[in-house]
């Protein structure tokens, strides 16, 4: 009867996750619970997420208490058919666990990939590859201030088929802190350079914010290397921008003030870590991380507006583009999304903010994998 | 990014500025070793801990020099090279030394800008050992920073971790006035993430390690491990505690001390330095003045006796704050009632 029977196990959000808290459980034990339906809410030191089941069924058992805490891949619960008796759900769980010991002393080399330093012309940009297969290749393009972690719900799940790049821009993370004028079509060619570095010919582009203004810019110079344009809540669409968020983002320097403007990003304020912050505190004091954002803004948001008008290269460009958008964005406006043509796919993601991939990284992953097919 | 020891962040820190500007140059007992003496190995020692080894074959003998075991004489000669523009780092080796050279710091380093109208810089960084728990005994043990506290002119750093050890430290050769950089020796091999590029941790900022509504902690240096130790085991019994890492003692975050005290209302302080004039009192006393009516119980100290600090490992173990003690004495302020009610 164990094909009945489905594990919930920890699920690996991030690249990075070794372990998580179940922070609540959304389903009674007894209860039904349908595909896709959150069926518990886990909290890693980065993020809270919602977790999706795997399949439908009758959650039979809650191994794992509420506020407990438990490595990546250990069981949760257990999913079956009313039918399935105790006894076998017994036998299931004690087959598991004794498993499950002697699996997790041995992780895979995959599971802990780090991301890797690359050498692209004179500057150096920290890259986080996943996945394999014949998929064509997918791209993402982190924002303003963000960087390859901006990803971490959705670069496992869009990896499964295909390799998939995530890298820190260049006055990000731990990239290279040389902006240059700081300009999208500047770092359009640094991204073109790290696809030829990769060996990519083409790829799907993902770009969020500022990164979607640089997706723009991309596909505008260099058609051939851009498949299709999933542009998150992207720049270079409208003139409006929060310049509250851009400039408290450079100036606040400690947890206190900093806390406000992230904010802006999200619908659920609850939903910006402690982690989340000190992590964009020790960012901001790398030496030239500053000035690198400072010149960033001049660049792209100078007098408090958007600098580039980029509706013609999306206009313009032949391949199948994309629009996402948080009904509640606080930071760019999706009223920026209106008055394009119809081939244009735009969706609104209600209760979501500035970070929809994060947010609502189902719905964000599941347009992703249709459009990219 | 990776993981890295307290003694290999300080290194880091110490090779990425020197590699930076070439006025950087150190001094010390022994921090080359070797160099000096007929079968000598160039780089033997890199100090007594091995802080600064494989500096002295990076930047060699114009850079990073061994000098005699004469802290008067090479400290002076420090602040001399920093009032007439070198950036030196001074290695005090043990800050108990200190003795040996305190009115080169005391009243030479630590009053040039001010006495000279404030025409004067003093870029100069002095690295000492602190702290019991080595069985070092009394003469290499002390946790001597109220000293250097009480003298204005100086700055006075204690990292509590290898991140913020290698922030803190480049923060303190950039800065133009003298620092006392203090590493505590049983924390050398403690490891943690820590980012290969250069950064900088401000001076007077207060890093809060944990966040509660209960009871506000200040710890120092080695403390906050402890406190943060304390703070996990009491959140499961659902105290919740504020930890404060000071960073520097001078200057001193008071605007966040008093944050945090006005919000939790209870207040206990841990630092392993004696505990007569030392900063326990000091922020007790400005908790006080400015914070009393905020108060729901009184503040508790955790402090070591007033006895020379005991070389026999039970005694010293006695000697020392530890996790234990701090969470015994968050609970005795929880469990505090006033017996006069306020009118």
């Amino acid at each position: 009867m164990t094909d009945l029977i489905t594990p919930i196990t920890m699920p690996k959000f991030g690249l990075a996750m070794t372990e998580g808290k179940i922070a609540s459980w959304n389903i009674p034990p007894g209860g039904h619970v349908d595909a896709g339906q959150e069926i518990a809410d886990i909290e890693t030191t980065k993020i809270t997420n919602g977790y999706e089941s795997p399949a439908s069924g009758t959650l039979r058992r809650q191994i794992a208490a509420e506020g407990e805490t438990l490595p990546v891949g250990a069981l949760l619960g257990v999913l079956a058919d009313p039918a399935v008796s105790d006894a076998d759900i017994d036998a299931f769980i004690a087959k598991f666990q004794a498993d499950f010991s002697s699996d997790s002393a041995a992780p895979t080399q995959a599971d802990h990939a780090e991301p890797v330093l690359l050498s692209v012309g004179d500057l150096t940009l920290r890259v986080q590859k996943a996945g394999q297969g014949d998929g064509t290749p997918l791209l993402f393009i982190h924002g303003f201030g963000g960087d390859l972690s901006n990803w971490m719900l959705n670069q496992n799940s869009l990896s499964t088929d295909r390799r998939t790049i995530a890298f820190d821009l260049p006055g990000h993370g731990g990239s290279s802190k040389n902006v240059g004028d700081g300009k999208p079509a500047t770092f359009a060619a640094t991204t073109a350079a790290l696809l030829d570095k990769l060996d990519i010919t083409q790829a799907h582009v993902v770009g969020h914010s500022l990164g979607g203004a640089i997706a723009l810019e991309l596909a505008k110079a260099f058609p051939q290397k851009v498949a299709s344009l999933s542009l998150i809540a992207p720049a270079g669409l409208g003139q409006g921008i929060n310049m509250d968020f851009i400039d408290g983002f450079i100036s606040a320097d400690r947890r206190k003030t900093l806390e406000p403007v992230l904010n802006y990003l999200v619908h659920d304020k609850t939903l910006i870590s402690r982690k989340m912050i000190e992590d964009i505190i020790r960012f901001k004091r790398l030496d030239g991380a500053l000035q690198s954002l400072q010149t960033i803004a001049q660049a792209c948001f100078p007098h408090g507006q958007q600098a580039d008008d980029l509706r013609p290269a999306l206009t313009g460009f032949s391949g199948p583009s994309q629009i996402i958008w948080g009904a509640d964005d606080e930071v760019l406006s999706p009223n920026d999304a209106k008055g394009l043509p119809d081939s244009i796919t735009v969706t609104i993601l209600p209760q979501s903010g500035h970070m929809p991939q994060l947010e609502n990284a189902a719905a964000v992953n599941a347009a992703i994998t249709q459009f990219v097919k | 990014m990776s993981k890295k020891s307290f003694r290999q962040a300080i290194n880091e820190a110490l090779r990425q500025e020197m590699q930076r500007d070439p006025r950087i140059i150190l001094m010390g007992e022994d921090i080359a070793g070797g160099q000096g003496g007929s079968a000598g190995v160039v780089d033997a020692w890199g100090g007594v801990l091995g802080v600064t080894k494989g500096l002295y074959t990076e930047f060699g003998p114009d850079r990073v020099f061994d000098t005699p075991i004469s802290e008067a004489s090479y400290i002076g000669a420090a602040v001399g090279a920093a009032a007439t523009g070198l950036r030196p780092v001074a290695e005090l080796m043990f800050v108990d030394f200190v003795g040996c050279c305190l009115d080169q710091i005391m009243n030479q380093a630590a009053k040039f800008r001010y006495m000279f109208g404030g025409k004067a810089r003093t870029p100069l960084v002095i690295r000492a050992m602190y702290g019991a728990g080595f069985n070092a005994a009394a003469q290499h043990s002390q946790a001597l920073y109220p000293l250097f506290t009480h003298i204005p002119g100086l700055k006075v750093v204690i990292p509590s971790s290898p991140y913020e050890a290698k922030g803190l430290l480049i923060e303190a050769i950039r800065d133009d006035d003298p620092v006392i950089f203090l590493e505590n020796k049983v924390m050398y091999d403690d490891e943690e993430e820590v980012p290969d590029e250069p950064y900088t941790i401000p001076f007077g900022e207060a890093n809060l390690t944990r966040e509660g509504d209960d009871v506000t902690i200040v710890a120092f240096g080695r403390m906050v491990n402890f406190a943060n130790e304390a703070a996990d085991r009491l959140e499961k019994d659902g105290i919740s505690c504020t930890v404060i890492d000071p960073r520097t003692t001078s200057p001193l975050d008071s605007a966040t001390i008093l944050e945090c005290v006005e919000e939790t209302g209870r207040l206990v302080i841990v630092d392993e330095s004696s505990p007569r004039c030392n900063m326990a009192t000091d922020v007790a006393a400005l908790v006080v003045e400015e914070a009393f009516e905020s108060l729901k119980a009184p503040i508790r100290r955790v402090v070591p006796p007033h006895t020379p600090v005991p070389f026999a490992t039970v005694l010293e173990k006695l000697y020392l704050p530890d996790a234990a003690r701090i969470e015994s004495a968050v609970r005795s302020v929880m469990a505090y009632k006033k017996t006069k009610q306020d009118a």
